[in-house]
C-alpha cells in the first residue's frame, strides 16, 4: 500500500469510473463517424452496464485505493450500483426524447456516463479533494445536460440558474476542505477519526461542506434553485437529477459523518433543524404547484428532508452503539434506492406525455388518464403511492426504516414532524392520482390519439415499477447486504 | 385445506387471486365479469364458515395459528390465527361482499370491471385486518384497504364524490400515520412485532412501560382506531364518506371499515396498553356517550336519507366504543356483538336507500313520501330493517345493545343511563323518517309509478332479513364462542376481576387502583423527547 507505484488492485477499485469514462470518451470519439444515432444509445446503455459490472470487480477488491483517496467497500459498491442503474434507466428513456426533441445523441450520452462516473467517485471517495474532484465532474455536466434543450427557453434558465448557484456553491465546499485541512492537517477522512470534535475550525469547515452538499441534495434553505432547474431541463435529466446526484451527494454526506467524529450536539441540531426545514419547504410548497415537474421537484425536495431526518439519527448517536448508527445509514441507503426508482419510473412518464417541445405539463393534462391510458395511469399511481409511503411499496419500507432510525435514537419529535409532513405530502400526491381517475379530462385531451411508448421506455417503466413492488414486498436481500457491520470496510 | 392448515391464507388471497384473474379479463364482457365476482365471493363466504369448526365454545387464544418468517431486519413475520372475536367480524366481511356485489349488479354501468377488482381487493384487507396477529401486517392490510376505498368513492360516487374521498384517505391516513410511530416504538421497547409475543412479555412482567409512554403509545392507537369508527369529534368525514359512496361502498364502509376501528381497540388498545386504557376510560366513555346522543340528534333533522343513515352509524358505533371501555364482560360481548349486527343492519338500510336512489335518484326526503302505496314490499323490508336498527327484541339490534347497556350498568350506571337515551333517539328518527318516506300522501307525481322491488332486490333484502332474524333469535350460537375471547381480553385489562363477579366500581377507587402503578413507575429518562 505504500509503494509509490499503484498496484492492479487500485485500478480494479475505480474500474467502473474507468469504464463510465472510457466509453463516454468513446462515444465524443466515434460521433463524427457514425451516422446511427442508434447506435449511440446502444453504446452508451453497454458502457453503464459495462460500469456496473465493473463495479463487482472493485467490490471484489476491497481496500483503499491510491493511496487511501478512494475506499472500495460495501458502501461505495451499493452506489455504484444504484448510479450505474439510473444511468442505465435514463440511456433507456432519453433515447426517444431525444429522438422527438431532435437533439444530437452522441454528447448527451457522453456527458451522462461522465456525470455518473463522477458520481462513482463522490461515491467511493475517501479523501476531501478526490470528492471535489468527483463533485465537479458531476456537476459540469449537469450544468450543460440542464441547457441541452439549446432552443427552449426555460432550458437556458435553468443551466444558467444550476451553473451560477451550483459553483456557488461548490466554492463553500472547496473553503470547507481548506478550513478541515487547516484543523485536521489531512484531507482524507479515515485520518481525521480522532479529531478534536469541538474544534471551531474543524467545525467551520464541516459547516461549509454541508452547506455545498446540502446545496446539491437541495436541503432548505440551500434549495431554491430546484424547481425552475427541474422545470426547465429536459425531462429525462430531471429524472437523473432527481436521483443520481442527489444519491452521490447523500454518499460522500454519510461517509463524512460517518467517519468524523460528529456526534455532538452542534451537528445534530444543525441536521435536526435542516431535515424540519427541507421537509415543510418541500411539501408545502408542493401544494400549490400546477406543474407536474414543479410538483416532483417539490416533492424531492421534501424527500431530502425525510432523508436528512436520518442523519440527525446518525448524529444523535452520543450514547447509542454503531448498532443503533447503522440502522440509521442502512435507512438512508434503502431509502435512496427506492426514491431513485421512483422518481426515474415517474419523470420518464411525464417525459413521454409532456409530448413534442414538452407541451403537457400541467396537472390538467392528467386529468382522465386512466381513461386513455389505463396502464400509464396505473403505473404513474405505483410511484406516486410509493412517493407517499403505501404499504406494498419500497417508499413504505424507506419511509419505515427512517422512522424507526428516529425512534430508535429518541427523536420522537422529529419523528412526529416526519408524519405531519407524510400527510401534507398524501395531499398533493394523491392530487395526481384523483386527477387521473377520478376528473374527466378536458375535451382535446380527450380527442388526442392516446401517447405511444416506446419499447426502451417500457422497460424503463417495468424495471422501476416491478423494482418497487418487489422491494416493498421482500426488501430482505438489499437490507440484510446494507447492514453488514463493514458496510464502509472497516 | 381440510385439517385447517392454511385457511387463514386461503381466505386472504383467494379474493386477491380473483381480483387478478379480473384485471386479466376484457372489460366489455359485464355480465360475464358480474358471475365471477358473484362466484368468487360467494365462494369465500364458505371459506369462511370452515373457521367455525376450529373455533369451539370455550377454547380461547388465537386458533389456525399460521407463521412464516417475511422480513428478518426488523423481525417482521407473515403471523395470523383467529379467535372468537375476529371470526365473526371476518364472516362479516365475506358475508358483505356478496350482497354489494348483487346490490352492483344494475347500478354500476361504467368501469365495471374495475369496480369489482376495487370491491375485491377491499375485502382483502378487511379479512387480512382482522387475521393479522403482528402489529406490522396489520398495518400493512389497514393501509392497503385505504386506496380501494378511496377509488370506490371517488369514481363510483354521487356528486361530491372527489371532496369525499378525499376527505376520506386524508383523515385516515393522518391517524394511521401515527400508528405507525406508535408500532415502531413499541417495537424498540419490546424488539418484535408480533402480538402474541408482546401479550405474553406484558402477562410475565417482562414488558413495564412508564405510565407516561403507555399513555402515548395508546393515544398514538387509539386516535388511528377513533378516526375509523368514528368516534365524536372525529367523524366528520364519515357523513360525506357515505353520502358520496356508491351502494356497495356504503356497505362496505359501514360493515367492515368501521369496525376495523373497534376491532383495534379490542384487539390492541385494552391488552396492549390495560393501564393506559383505564386512565382513559372515562374520557373514551364520555366521548362515546356524546357521540350516541349527539349522532342520533343529528340524524334526526337530517333532511338526506343517506346521512341520516350515516349518522345513524356515529350513534350506533358509540354504543360498541362505550362496551369496550366498560371493561365488562357482558359489556364486550355486546360490543362484538353490535358490530355485528350493525354491519348487518345498518347495511341492508344502505342497500334499501339505495334501491331508492336508483328509482328516483335522489337521497332528499322531501323527494319521498307515501311509497309505501307504489312499492308495499320495499316498505315492508324498509320497515322491518329499521326496526331491527333501532334495537326491537328479536332482531339483531336489540342484542348487542341490551348486552352493552347491561353491562355498562353494573360497572358505571351514569354511564349506562345517559346512553340510554340513545335508544329512544334511534326510535324517533327511525320511525320519524320511515313516516315520511312510506307513508301519507304521494306528493310528488313521479313516485306514483315507481315499481316495487325486482326479483334480485328481493333475494338480497330477504337474505338480509334472515339473518337479522336468526341474529335476533339465535345470538347464543354467536355469543358462546365470543364470551371466553372477550373475557380473555378483559382479564389482560383487570387480571384481579373474577369472571362475571363486577361489583360497581366507582371512579375514584378505580383511581385508587391504578394509582400504585403510576407511584413505582420511573420516567427519570424522559425517553423519546428531542
Amino acid at each position: 500500500m505504500n509503494s509509490a507505484i499503484p498496484t492492479i488492485a487500485d485500478f480494479y477499485r475505480v474500474l467502473p469510473e474507468l469504464l463510465w469514462c472510457g466509453f463516454g470518451l468513446l462515444a465524443m470519439f466515434l460521433q463524427p463517424f457514425v451516422r446511427n444515432r442508434h447506435f449511440f444509445t446502444a453504446l452508451a446503455f453497454i458502457g453503464a452496464l459495462a460500469g456496473m459490472a465493473g463495479s463487482f470487480l472493485s467490490f471484489r477488491n476491497p481496500g483503499a485505493g491510491f493511496y487511501g483517496l478512494i475506499q472500495a467497500d460495501a458502501f461505495s459498491f451499493f452506489f455504484h450500483l444504484l448510479v450505474g442503474t439510473v444511468a442505465v434507466l435514463v440511456v433507456l428513456a432519453a433515447g426517444p426524447y431525444l429522438d422527438r426533441e431532435r437533439l444530437p445523441f452522441a454528447e448527451f450520452y457522453a456527458l451522462l456516463l461522465f456525470a455518473t462516473a463522477g458520481m462513482g467517485v463522490l461515491a467511493s471517495a475517501q479523501e476531501l479533494l478526490t470528492a471535489f474532484i468527483g463533485l465537479e465532474m458531476s456537476s459540469i455536466s449537469s450544468y450543460i445536460l440542464a441547457g441541452y434543450r439549446r432552443d427552449a427557453l426555460k432550458s437556458g434558465e435553468s443551466a444558467m440558474k444550476y451553473f451560477l448557484l451550483g459553483s456557488f456553491a461548490t466554492a463553500f465546499f472547496l473553503y470547507g476542505i481548506a478550513l478541515v485541512y487547516g484543523a485536521t492537517g489531512t484531507t482524507r477522512l479515515d485520518m481525521m477519526v480522532d479529531a478534536d470534535p469541538s474544534g471551531t475550525l474543524l467545525k467551520l469547515g464541516l459547516s461549509m461542506i454541508l452547506i455545498g452538499l446540502g446545496f446539491k441534495v437541495a436541503a432548505a434553505p440551500f434549495q431554491i434553485w430546484t424547481p425552475d432547474v427541474y422545470e426547465g431541463a429536459p425531462t429525462p435529466v430531471t429524472a437523473l437529477f432527481s436521483a443520481g446526484p442527489k444519491a452521490a451527494a447523500f454518499a460522500l454526506l454519510l461517509r463524512i459523518f460517518a467517519t468524523v467524529p460528529a456526534a455532538t450536539h452542534f451537528w445534530f441540531w444543525a441536521f435536526w433543524i435542516l431535515a424540519v426545514l427541507t421537509m415543510f419547504a418541500g411539501n408545502l410548497g408542493a401544494l400549490v404547484q400546477t406543474n407536474i415537474k414543479r410538483l416532483l421537484a417539490y416533492s424531492s425536495i421534501a424527500h431530502a428532508g425525510y432523508i436528512l431526518v436520518a442523519f440527525a439519527a446518525v448524529t444523535s448517536m452520543a450514547k447509542g452503539g454503531r448498532a443503533e448508527a447503522a440502522v440509521a445509514y442502512a435507512a438512508v441507503l434503502f431509502y435512496l434506492l427506492s426514491y431513485a426508482l421512483v422518481k426515474l419510473g415517474a419523470f420518464t412518464i411525464v417525459s413521454q406525455l409532456g409530448g413534442a417541445g414538452e407541451k403537457n405539463l400541467s396537472l390538467d393534462d392528467y386529468a382522465g388518464l386512466s381513461q386513455r391510458q389505463p396502464i400509464v395511469a396505473a403505473m404513474l399511481s405505483i410511484y406516486l403511492l410509493s412517493l407517499l409511503g403505501l404499504p406494498v411499496t419500497a417508499g413504505f419500507f424507506g419511509k419505515f426504516y427512517i422512522f424507526k432510525a428516529a425512534v430508535n435514537s429518541h427523536l420522537l419529535w422529529l419523528a412526529v414532524l416526519m408524519a405531519i409532513n407524510s400527510i401534507i405530502g398524501a395531499y398533493y400526491y394523491l392530487r395526481v392520482i384523483v386527477l387521473m381517475y377520478m376528473r374527466e379530462p378536458s375535451a382535446e385531451s380527450a380527442a388526442a390519439a392516446p401517447v405511444g411508448f416506446p419499447l426502451t421506455v417500457n422497460v424503463v417503466l417495468a424495471v422501476t415499477a416491478i423494482g418497487t413492488i418487489l422491494f416493498g414486498l421482500m426488501p430482505n436481500p438489499v437490507i440484510n447486504f446494507i447492514l453488514q457491520p463493514t458496510l464502509f470496510g472497516h | 385445506m381440510l385439517h385447517g392448515g392454511h385457511l387463514l391464507s386461503v381466505l386472504i388471497f383467494f379474493p386477491a387471486a380473483g381480483a387478478l384473474a379480473l384485471m386479466m379479463l376484457r372489460g366489455d364482457d359485464h355480465k360475464y365479469i358480474r358471475y365471477i365476482v358473484l362466484i368468487v365471493s360467494a365462494a369465500e363466504f364458505f371459506f369462511s364458515l370452515l373457521m367455525l369448526r376450529y373455533v369451539r365454545v370455550g377454547d380461547t387464544g388465537y386458533r389456525l395459528e399460521e407463521f412464516a418468517h417475511w422480513i428478518n431486519q426488523p423481525p417482521i413475520n407473515y403471523h395470523l390465527g383467529v379467535d372468537g372475536i375476529s371470526i365473526f367480524l371476518v364472516i362479516l366481511t365475506t358475508f358483505l361482499t356478496p350482497i354489494s356485489v348483487l346490490a352492483s349488479w344494475k347500478s354500476i354501468e361504467h368501469r365495471v370491471k374495475e369496480f369489482f377488482v376495487m370491491l375485491l381487493m377491499l375485502e382483502v384487507g378487511g379479512v387480512g385486518v382482522f387475521l393479522s396477529l403482528d402489529l406490522f401486517l396489520f398495518f400493512l392490510f389497514w393501509e392497503v384497504m385505504l386506496i380501494p376505498m378511496a377509488l370506490l368513492i371517488g369514481i363510483w360516487g354521487h356528486e361530491r364524490r372527489v371532496y369525499a374521498a378525499v376527505k376520506f384517505i386524508l383523515y385516515t391516513m393522518a391517524g394511521s400515520i401515527f400508528m405507525l410511530v406508535g408500532i415502531i416504538w413499541l417495537y424498540n421497547a419490546t424488539n418484535t412485532f408480533d402480538l402474541p409475543t408482546i401479550q405474553n412479555m406484558l402477562a410475565t412482567g417482562l414488558l413495564a412501560l412508564s405510565p407516561r409512554t403507555e399513555m402515548l403509545l395508546f393515544l398514538a392507537f387509539f386516535v388511528a382506531f377513533a378516526i375509523k369508527v368514528p368516534l365524536f369529534p372525529l367523524h366528520t368525514w364519515l357523513p360525506d364518506a357515505h353520502v358520496e359512496a356508491p351502494t356497495a361502498g356504503s356497505v362496505m364502509l359501514a360493515g367492515v371499515l368501521l369496525k376495523m376501528g373497534t376491532y383495534g381497540m379490542i384487539r390492541f388498545c385494552l391488552p396492549l396498553f390495560p393501564g393506559a386504557s383505564h386512565r382513559a376510560a372515562r374520557w373514551v366513555a364520555l366521548l362515546a356517550i356524546i357521540g350516541i346522543i349527539y349522532g342520533a340528534l343529528v340524524a334526526m333533522v337530517q333532511p338526506n336519507l343517506k346521512k341520516l343513515v350515516a349518522y345513524s352509524s356515529v350513534s350506533h358505533l358509540g354504543f360498541v366504543v362505550l362496551g369496550i371501555f366498560a371493561f365488562h364482560n357482558i359489556s364486550m360481548q355486546g360490543a362484538v356483538y353490535q358490530m355485528l349486527a350493525h354491519g348487518v343492519s345498518t347495511g341492508a338500510l344502505f342497500l334499501l336507500v339505495g334501491m331508492l336512489y336508483d328509482r328516483r335518484h335522489t337521497f332528499e326526503i322531501s323527494e319521498y313520501g307515501g311509497l309505501a302505496t307504489p312499492m308495499p314490499k320495499l316498505a315492508a323490508f324498509f320497515l322491518f330493517v329499521a326496526l331491527s336498527s333501532l334495537g326491537l327484541p328479536m332482531l339483531n339490534g336489540f342484542v348487542g345493545e341490551y348486552l352493552i347497556l347491561l353491562g355498562t350498568y353494573q360497572r358505571h350506571w351514569q354511564w349506562a343511563s345517559w346512553a340510554a337515551l340513545g335508544v329512544i333517539l334511534s326510535a324517533c328518527y327511525l320511525l320519524w323518517s320511515y313516516q315520511r318516506v312510506f307513508f301519507g300522501e304521494i306528493t310528488k307525481e313521479k313516485n306514483r309509478t315507481l315499481p316495487d322491488a325486482s326479483a334480485r332486490e328481493k333475494w338480497i333484502l330477504i337474505t338480509m332479513a334472515v339473518v337479522t332474524l336468526w341474529m335476533g333469535i339465535g345470538s347464543v350460537f354467536i355469543t358462546r364462542r365470543t364470551a371466553a375471547d372477550s373475557q380473555a381480553v378483559i382479564d389482560q385489562v383487570e387480571p384481579q376481576r373474577p369472571y362475571e363477579a363486577a361489583a360497581p366500581v366507582r371512579p375514584g377507587q378505580q383511581a385508587a387502583r391504578v394509582a400504585p402503578g403510576v407511584a413505582s413507575a420511573d420516567s427519570p429518562e424522559r425517553s423519546g423527547t428531542r
